[in-house]
């Protein structure tokens, strides 16, 4: 039986799909990216440099594909650019337009520009062919890489990622206020959700750099830079443990004041949504990772050990985090706001909002990260390049 | 014909009157409407409710509503005893053709018709990113079908489950208080084929308009008050265990 | 100038993104609708255009100018609040061209029930039977009752 119970009968079909599940998920990976990136630029936490580039280019790579499940789910994607005609302004969604043009221009391009540009140059001199031409325009035409203009461009890199870290709150934190402002749903509306929202993707953005930048040193057969990781590891645990703190306070705040809704959605919670909720997301979401990441930092492990904790840790918190998503966007619509009836999500397989598309946008960000790791090689010349015919380069070491 | 000036004076208001009968029951009116001059609103009779579903039916006829999805709906509620806050609802196809015989014995039994309640503030509006979706200068909320981006936002935000995706047009849909036919005199589709009186359409700025009347003289409610949407749709005799 | 020589480059990016700020604004300018805006933050000619939406249902007045014999009938009787259409379904195309477009013959063993039969919520004072036990279920009601005007016809088997 799809439905149980009663459900106002619009209600029956969901209107958001597993597409909204992942855009959250994607800008969150971008908004962590960037907060452990400006770790080491503005905060002077040096033992992370060595991913300082690798979470640029995961930032930009997930960033670029963030709209792209949006679009697939608009009902008119060919009128979507209304929002930059007419953005309504009492409506949070209408500040994706503009939150996201300005966090891609003149935040995460701008930044990487200004920290890449002594490699643009160089590389535009020495590629060849179609290469050359897209280098030679990278460049907007300036060659100077005298100490001079590098240091300029350290200084402007440094204030581009002092403004980013509030633009990085604020692409993600939006879409908390998106959910968290409608009064109409009980499970979102919520103060917390922007701020649960927020730290759920510095969780997750750390993650997956942490696990990125592993593999790539696996795929480069270079030594991980363990003094890196576990700083990485370390930032990842405390931030956690907020992360979990803040969820376990709506969560107790819910069972305490137990209002007109709480009834409904508790049985939600025990049903339909188990397997997402207690299991993905609370046991192997953030229980595990966070006891896991305990034991590091309570006791002595080798490297070998650290590694293939951190490694477990990190995809179980991407998959916690995920979950954390799909609980929020399906979990709020699974119950009727008649709070008398609950109905199923039916995610078809091939259809435009189905899993393949999902899966397809997943794996998308990947993709555009391998051809930008290629374009701008976030390490420096001595290491050994993976593939012929590639320009080494001359990275600021 | 050679007309005196006085005789065209003595004429003038019987071809007013005479004009004002046309005009009440032809659907030309509309170049003479001023929506500056109207606040609709609706006036839902829960003691007359009879659970026909005629007001679901005919909705999905004047305005082409797609199979499974409901501009209006009705609900029928079984209060058991003193639990208002356990009733058994159904729904069947929202009521389209009529209910069957209800399962549950005893306790009290009646029908709520729903619709969209054109809040005066309303939330669906509120959160539209590009002003697809609008409340009209005369009170009723309306989805400008070739500017919805098809985003779904509306549908989440509306308290009362009274918007959907038309899966044709791919933008969102609802009641429109039949604006193509309040304009032009006539009343909604639901209210004319309502056999009880139950929906009744409401001019809220007119005077002479019985809803204000029947308002002084009973009691009534609106869906879900403490949502502050500013509901327009009144309903008489409204149970406490309605959702 | 060697100060100026080595921000140069930011300059470019300057005019990088001063060029796309204009281009933004004229390309908004051209593509926000003439009637946005008109009497709030949404397309005027909207309104408009859906006031313009075809009428399904002509409304009882409508009926009233050519069937006023049915209306008196029905006026006498419990069915006065009765809209035609209620039982006949939408007929403005009837209105439009009464000769051509004829209204469907109802069958009053499927109609009348839909409001009159038990559903066990119905109001009290509403008047409804069991059918099955009132005329065994099948038989048509206008056998006893005239629709517009539902006494008994006199002389009828009760």
């Amino acid at each position: 039986m799809p439905v149980q119970g009663y459900m106002y009968p619009n209600e029956i079909e969901l209107a958001w799909s597993v597409l909204i599940v992942l855009y959250p998920f994607i800008t969150g990976l971008v908004a962590g990216a960037f907060i452990l990136a400006s770790l080491e630029r503005v905060f002077r936490v040096d033992e992370v440099k060595p991913t300082y580039r690798l979470a640029l280019l995961t930032a930009l790579a997930f960033l670029l594909v963030a709209p792209l499940p949006l679009q697939l789910h608009l009902g008119h994607p060919e009128r979507s650019f209304e929002m930059y005609l007419t953005p309504h302004r009492t409506s949070a969604m209408a500040m994706f337009g503009f939150v996201y043009l300005w966090y891609l221009m003149a935040v995460l391009v701008l930044e990487i520009w200004l920290d890449y540009r002594r490699d643009i140059v160089l590389l535009s001199q020495r590629a060849k062919g179609v290469l050359r031409i897209i280098y030679k325009v990278l460049t907007l035409g300036s060659s100077n890489i005298s100490e001079a203009a590098l240091r300029v461009d350290d200084r402007a890199g440094y204030i581009v990622t002092v403004i980013g870290i509030p633009s990085a709150f604020l692409l993600h934190g939006y879409v908390g206020f998106i959910f968290g402002s409608v009064k109409a749903n009980p499970w979102w509306s919520s103060p917390m959700m922007p701020v649960v929202f927020l730290f759920s993707a510095m969780v997750s953005g750390i993650a997956v750099v942490m696990l990125l930048y592993m593999l790539s040193c696996r795929f480069r057969k270079q030594e991980v830079d363990m003094r890196c990781v576990d700083t990485i590891a370390h930032y990842l645990f405390y931030t956690f443990l907020i992360d979990f703190g803040l969820e376990m306070l709506d969560l107790v705040h819910r069972i305490y004041e137990a209002d007109e809704s709480f009834r409904s959605l508790d049985f939600m919670v025990h049903t339909r949504l188990y397997m997402s909720q207690v299991v993905g997301q609370i046991y192997l979401g953030t229980l595990a990772p966070i006891a896991l990441l305990a034991l590091t930092q309570l006791l002595k492990f080798g490297e070998k050990t650290r590694k293939r904790i951190y490694a477990v840790a990190g995809s179980l918190t991407l998959i916690g985090i995920f979950a954390m998503r799909w609980n929020v966007v399906i979990g709020g619509q699974l119950f009727s706001k008649s709070f008398l009836g609950y109905t199923t999500y039916k995610v078809g397989f091939v259809a435009r909002e189905g899993l393949l598309a999902a899966i397809f946008l997943t794996l998308l960000p990947f993709v555009i990260l391998w051809v930008l790791v290629k374009l701008l090689p976030p390490w420096p010349k001595h290491e050994p390049v993976a593939q012929g015919g590639e320009v080494a380069v001359q990275g600021d070491d | 014909m050679n007309m005196t000036r006085r005789q065209v004076l003595m004429l003038l208001p019987a071809a007013a009157v005479a004009w004002e009968a046309v005009l009440a029951g032809t659907p030309e009116a509309a170049p003479n409407y001023k929506t500056t001059e109207h606040w609709w609103g609706m006036l839902v009779d829960i003691s007359k409710c009879i659970g026909c579903g005629n007001c679901v039916r005919a909705c999905a006829a004047e305005n082409n509503v797609p199979e499974g999805y409901f501009r209006t709906w009705v609900e029928r509620y079984h209060v058991s005893d003193y639990d208002l806050a356990d009733p058994v609802v159904d729904s069947p196809d929202g009521g389209k053709e009529g209910f069957p015989l209800l399962a549950e014995t005893g306790g009290k039994n009646f029908f709520v018709p729903k619709m969209c309640n054109h809040c005066a503030d309303s939330p669906c509006t509120q959160v539209c990113p590009v002003g697809a979706t609008f409340v009209t200068p005369d009170g009723v909320v309306l989805v400008d079908k070739q500017y919805c981006i098809g985003c779904r936002y509306c549908i989440q935000a509306c308290p009362y489950g009274c918007r959907f995706l038309n899966p044709k047009t791919q933008t969102a849909e609802k009641c429109t208080l039949c604006y193509h036919r309040i304009t032009k005199g006539l009343t909604t589709a639901c209210c004319e084929a309502c056999p009880t009186g139950a929906r009744q359409l409401a001019d809220l700025k007119n005077p002479n308009d019985p809803i204000h009347a029947f308002l002084r003289t009973h009691t009534v409610q609106v869906l879900k008050p403490h949502m502050a949407t500013g509901a327009k749709v009144f309903y008489n005799d409204l149970d406490g265990s309605v959702r | 100038m060697s100060r100026f020589k080595d921000s140069e480059h930011l300059l470019r990016v300057a005019l990088v993104f001063g060029v796309g700020i204009i281009a933004f604004v004229v390309v908004r300018t051209l593509l926000v609708p003439r009637s946005f805006g008109e009497f709030g933050h949404y397309r005027g000619n909207a309104i408009a255009e859906i006031a313009a939406q075809p009428v399904q249902f002509a409304g009882h007045q409508a009926c009233e100018a050519c069937h006023s014999d049915i209306v008196e009938m029905k006026n006498a009787g419990k069915h006065a609040g009765v809209n035609c259409e209620a039982c006949h379904g939408a007929l403005a195309k009837h209105t439009e061209d009464p000769g051509t477009v004829q209204p469907m013959k109802l069958n009053t063993a499927i109609l009348c029930v839909r409001c009159h039969e038990v559903n066990g919520a119905r109001p009290k004072s509403f008047p409804q039977i069991v059918a099955k036990e009132h005329n065994g279920g099948d038989l048509p009601c206008e056998t006893c009752h005239q629709p517009h005007s539902p006494l008994l016809v006199p002389g009828a088997k009760p």
